[in-house]
């Protein structure tokens, strides 16, 4: 299945290596043109219309973790790159490097705890990670400075509909793409698969230089807060009722008429959508709807319980929806309905 | 101008933020020596070209910061003294009994004062200063000192570069100013060279108030590669040894998202090649360096970060060592010179 | 020039929503400039010819029409509104203030009941606009409507009081300026530009498109003269401000001591000004591209980002001035 296949690769931020590579063997064969910038961002292009070009984006690195230096005793120093909570860091499985060596995140046991300490979270120095090396020399012929370290989760069903995994955000978008693109659809199309987006929205901008499209769909995992304790007030998203579309984030504020247009569809088709209700976090729309004299931008969101953590829930009903979703605004700028042309 | 010269030179010169004219001018005089052109840009960047053998190919950038963190002239009060404002970061209990120097009509010396301890409670000395509490005296009245400085005059540390040892260096203004003579290094290596490509050697302005002279340069000379070089704590007692640097230890590599994978590989090959002692550092944020720009360029650019270990930054006593500043510019000297069309190429991800 | 402000003021605009304020600026400016466009972010941009059109880089002179709001991100069972902050906005000046929505409904906004009042945050306070069910409020408001401040332009003496002076003050500036100017060599762009409040992101955009060789914003700045406020040498009445420096920009001091020359020398009255903290479209301007040489004249303004802003009459008369003394003198910069 792609979800699990995407999924379970490692790729954090400036290491999105072998998300890309995944990508690449995905999209071979398609008739479309494959391409990639020095910054790790991958291009794939079809030409099935005599639309301006659209450009569907989605990154391709998730949170992770970085290896920074080794104990004496041969376990590993590491600090987090990208948003991640430390609370859901203890106690997890990890994977250093592009060879995938195992470990396992290790605390001081509770019994050794006193009780001022067992109310405080770990710090990132109390979190150290256990490659099985007894000794600093031999950690070293293992991993090296600057590894990357990701969440070794597997991704699987845990109800009918929803699936658990690490790197929904946005490996979903991902596959959202890699799926419109097999479809075929009727317009003039570039999928950028973006890197560096947890490290400050940093790659899609150039991939919006790179592609120069005349209107981009953003594709990205959001935080669905339907969860206890949480005000309904200050939901954001809920899962399963469907892709979210941005209003506003700290780094973008979309366009009424685009996303009015977006409403329309959905609703004449049945598709399920919501709003995204918040507007904390930033996505790659802001970059790329800013690049040079501006670009029309849409952002969709799929709500992913738990993101950035280890175990994150996605409703792939959600993420069908998605996809329904864009391939029907696809289909509209085909038809020349959708008002690519409009301005704030 | 041989190295140790050039650091003391650009250290002792004043250039806050936004107000580099006079640093800059002390790096063009030195680079126009060296260099095949030196031009300056609308924002103020330095910009050496050194000819390569294909000119009609997008140069390779070379960067550090030339500016310093210094302070503006915010307010002065009817008795005359100065209320400041910071640019860049900087420790607010660094200044207390600081001497500074006002860069207004004339050159105006002060010094930092605070409230005198035996007018506060005991328990106020438990407490660090704020800024907003820290005035400058410059001991003239108002209007006296109304015909030297006005609002927004440019505030710098009033320090002159010194040597602890041969080797061993303080002074204000070395982050990054370390970084800019190795580039000067860079440039007294290649003077008789030729590298494969054009090197723009660019000493950018404004890093310390969020890095924006390195957003225009990268945009004017549109490179597929860039280096920065930039200052990294040295280690010392209380800093985490994964973050810091040994002083005498070599540059610092370092890995993270804004070292291009490609790069990083050749560096340590040239510096193996070379014999260059290096440290690597892992750095999981990009930001706060020249690179963090460099990389989101137009259609994007391969970087690469190089670091000089730099001991109590933000402070008037910064402390490098010469040698690790020299082996920074023949490190990236020796890269430039392997760097060719076929390398740059390569660098794209496909 | 009142009915100007008055106009510009009360028009409803936040930022990404600027259609009604661009159309009130469109018609103040119609007849007086060569071209008129608007760009994909919304910015408005008209174009006053020069002599020496094409030859030279143009200047692009900037105000922002956008004001800060309240996005509806909420709707409760008994019809209160929940929203969050378009720009930045300090919770404490907002209890008791009067809103507008779009659809033309107003409304109170207040807090639920605090322990301690220091902690009031966006997320505990609403907008009641007097209906009792969500049904009802559905009426009068949808999820991503954008409220604004109801308060009236009103003239205190010497002083302007109203609601957006942060920058339809600019605004009515840029007008002023443009009505009394006469040809320049190099082409003049005034740019109107959108989403200032939530990121300089207009002036970045129609800069980028311009291309300028000068940029120049017009917009309000904190003033130290109100009781026990942070020490800043900048008064109201005392002159419009010329910007040394905010957190978007240090001003070039090639364009900041040609300001103060040139002040000096028509006897117009200036301050200069050393913002802590907040940006201005000046600082958008000057990273375009390869750098663009920027500047700013400011306002200086009491209680800016409140539903009442406060600026005094003689600063911006002293700003059109200077501005249309700027332009008069055919400036020479690189490009």
């Amino acid at each position: 299945m792609l979800i699990k296949e995407l999924t379970e690769v490692p790729g954090i931020a400036g290491r999105e290596g072998q998300v890309r590579e995944l990508i690449k063997e995905q999209l071979k064969g398609q008739d479309l043109a494959l391409s990639g910038d020095a910054m790790g961002n991958f291009y794939a292009r079809w030409e099935g219309g005599q639309t301006p070009l659209l450009m569907l984006a989605s990154h391709m690195d998730e949170v992770g973790f970085m290896v920074m230096g080794y104990d004496n005793s041969g376990l590993i120093k590491f600090a987090p790159v990208g948003g991640i909570d430390l609370r859901v860091v203890p106690g997890k499985k990890v994977y250093l490097g592009d060879e995938k060596t195992p470990g396992v995140i290790g605390v001081k046991p509770i019994h050794m705890q006193k009780k001022a300490e067992q109310n405080r979270p770990f710090s990132r120095q109390d979190l150290l990670i256990d490659i099985g090396a007894s000794s600093e020399n031999e950690a070293r012929k293992k991993v090296n400075i600057g590894d990357q370290i990701t969440f070794s989760t597997t991704t699987e069903f845990i109800s009918e509909r929803v699936m658990k995994g690490k790197a929904f955000d946005d490996r979903a978008g991902c596959a959202a793409i890699i799926e419109i693109l097999k479809s075929r659809p009727p317009v003039k199309l570039c999928g950028a698969f973006t890197v560096q987006e947890e490290v400050g929205l940093r790659g899609a901008g150039v991939a919006a230089s790179n592609v120069g499209p005349a209107l981009a769909l953003v594709l990205e995992g959001t935080t669905a807060s339907d969860v206890p304790e949480s005000p309904p007030h200050r939901y954001s998203t809920t899962m399963g009722e469907g892709p979210a579309l941005t209003i506003m984030d700290r780094s973008f504020l979309a366009n009424q008429k685009l996303n009015q247009r977006v409403m329309e569809l959905a609703e004449r088709e049945g598709i399920k959508y919501q709003l995204r209700r918040t507007s904390i976090g930033g996505t790659d729309s802001g970059p790329i709807h800013l690049r040079e004299e501006g670009i029309p931008t849409i952002g969709l969101s799929l709500p992913c319980r738990y993101i950035h953590s280890p175990a994150s829930l996605l409703n792939m009903d959600d993420l069908q929806n998605m996809i329904d979703l864009v391939k029907t605004i696809l289909q509209d700028i085909a038809e020349g309905g959708f008002p690519i042309g409009t301005t704030y | 101008m041989d190295l140790k010269s050039f650091i003391e030179r650009i250290s002792n010169s004043p250039g806050i933020s936004g107000c580099e004219q006079e640093v800059a001018g002390e790096i063009t005089m030195a680079w126009e020596q060296i260099a095949d052109e030196v031009r300056r840009d609308n924002l103020g960047n330095v910009i050496a070209l050194k000819k390569g053998k294909n000119s009609h190919k997008p140069p390779l950038m070379l960067a550090a910061h030339q500016d310093e963190i210094g302070f503006l002239v915010r307010d002065i009060d009817k008795d005359g003294f100065i209320s400041l404002d910071p640019i860049g970061g900087i420790d607010p209990r660094l200044l207390p009994g600081q001497e500074i120097k006002i860069w207004g009509r004339e050159e105006t010396l002060g010094v930092v004062g605070a409230r005198p301890p035996h007018l506060q409670k005991p328990q106020d000395r438990e407490k660090a200063i704020p800024l907003e509490k820290i005035f400058v005296d410059c001991g003239l009245k108002k209007e006296e000192l109304e015909k030297k400085i006005r609002i927004g005059d440019a505030v710098t540390f009033h320090q002159k570069m010194g040597w602890l040892n041969e080797n061993i260096g303080y002074g204000k203004a070395l982050d990054d100013r370390a970084g800019v003579a190795a580039l000067h290094q860079v440039l007294l290596e290649l003077k008789d060279r030729t590298t494969p490509l054009d090197v723009a050697v660019v000493a950018t302005v404004q890093e310390e108030v969020g890095i924006r002279g390195a957003i225009t340069s990268s945009f004017a000379l549109n490179p597929d590669l860039g280096l920065a070089v930039d200052v990294a704590f040295a280690s010392r007692p209380g800093l985490e040894k994964e973050m810091t640097l040994n002083s005498n230890g070599g540059p610092g590599l370092e890995i993270g998202p804004h070292m291009h994978p490609g790069v990083l590989e050749k560096l340590k090959e040239v510096a193996g090649e070379k014999e260059i002692p290096i440290q690597l550092i892992g750095v999981p944020h990009p930001g706060g360096t020249d690179t963090y720009v460099m990389q989101m360029n137009r259609c994007g650019m391969a970087t690469g970060l190089l670091s000089i270990p730099l001991a109590n930054m933000h402070s008037p006593v910064e402390v490098i060592d010469i040698r690790d500043v020299r082996r920074t510019g023949r490190l990236m000297a020796s890269f430039c010179l392997q760097a060719d069309v076929e390398f740059v190429e390569g660098l794209k991800c496909l | 020039m009142e009915q100007l402000i008055k106009k510009l003021t009360e028009a409803y605009g936040p930022s990404g929503r600027e259609e009604q304020i661009r159309e009130v600026i469109r018609e103040e400016i119609s007849d007086l400039a060569d071209e008129i466009r608007v760009d994909y972010l919304g910015n408005l941009i008209a174009l006053k010819k020069g002599t020496a059109s094409g030859k030279k880089k143009p200047i692009m002179l900037a105000a922002h029409m956008d004001e800060i709001g309240l996005m509806i991100t909420h709707i409760e069972e008994k019809g209160f509104l929940r929203f969050t902050g378009v720009g930045g906005i300090a919770p404490s000046r907002l209890t008791g203030a009067r809103m507008i929505l779009p659809s033309g409904r107003k409304g109170l906004i207040y807090h639920e009941p605090l322990k301690d009042s220091s902690k009031l945050t966006l997320e505990k306070m609403y907008l009641d606009i007097g209906v009792e069910t969500e049904e009802e409020a559905r009426e009068f408001v949808t999820i991503g409507d954008i409220a604004v401040a109801d308060e009236p332009f009103i003239v205190l003496g010497n002083r302007f009081l109203a609601k957006a002076l942060d920058d339809r003050i600019g605004c009515a500036i840029l007008i002023l300026v443009l009505q009394q100017m006469e040809k320049t060599s190099r082409d003049l762009y005034f740019v109107f530009t959108s989403q200032e409040e939530v990121g300089l992101r207009g002036a970045r955009t129609s800069a980028f498109g311009i291309d300028p060789g000068l940029g120049l914003a017009v917009d309000v700045t904190m003033a130290g003269d109100t009781p026990e406020v942070k020490k800043m040498d900048v008064k109201l009445g005392a002159g419009a401000a010329i910007k040394v420096k905010d957190s978007s920009l240090i001003t070039s001091p090639l364009i900041r001591d040609k300001m103060i020359e040139i002040a000096e020398n028509e006897k117009i009255p200036y301050q200069l000004e050393v913002l802590p903290r907040g940006g201005t479209d000046a600082g958008g301007i000057s990273l375009t591209r390869e750098g663009v040489l920027a500047g700013c004249v400011s306002i200086p303004c009491r209680y800016v980002h409140s539903p009442g802003e406060m600026v005094d009459r003689r600063d911006v008369e002293g700003a059109v001035k200077l501005l249309e003394k700027m332009l008069q003198q055919d400036l020479e910069f690189p490009g």
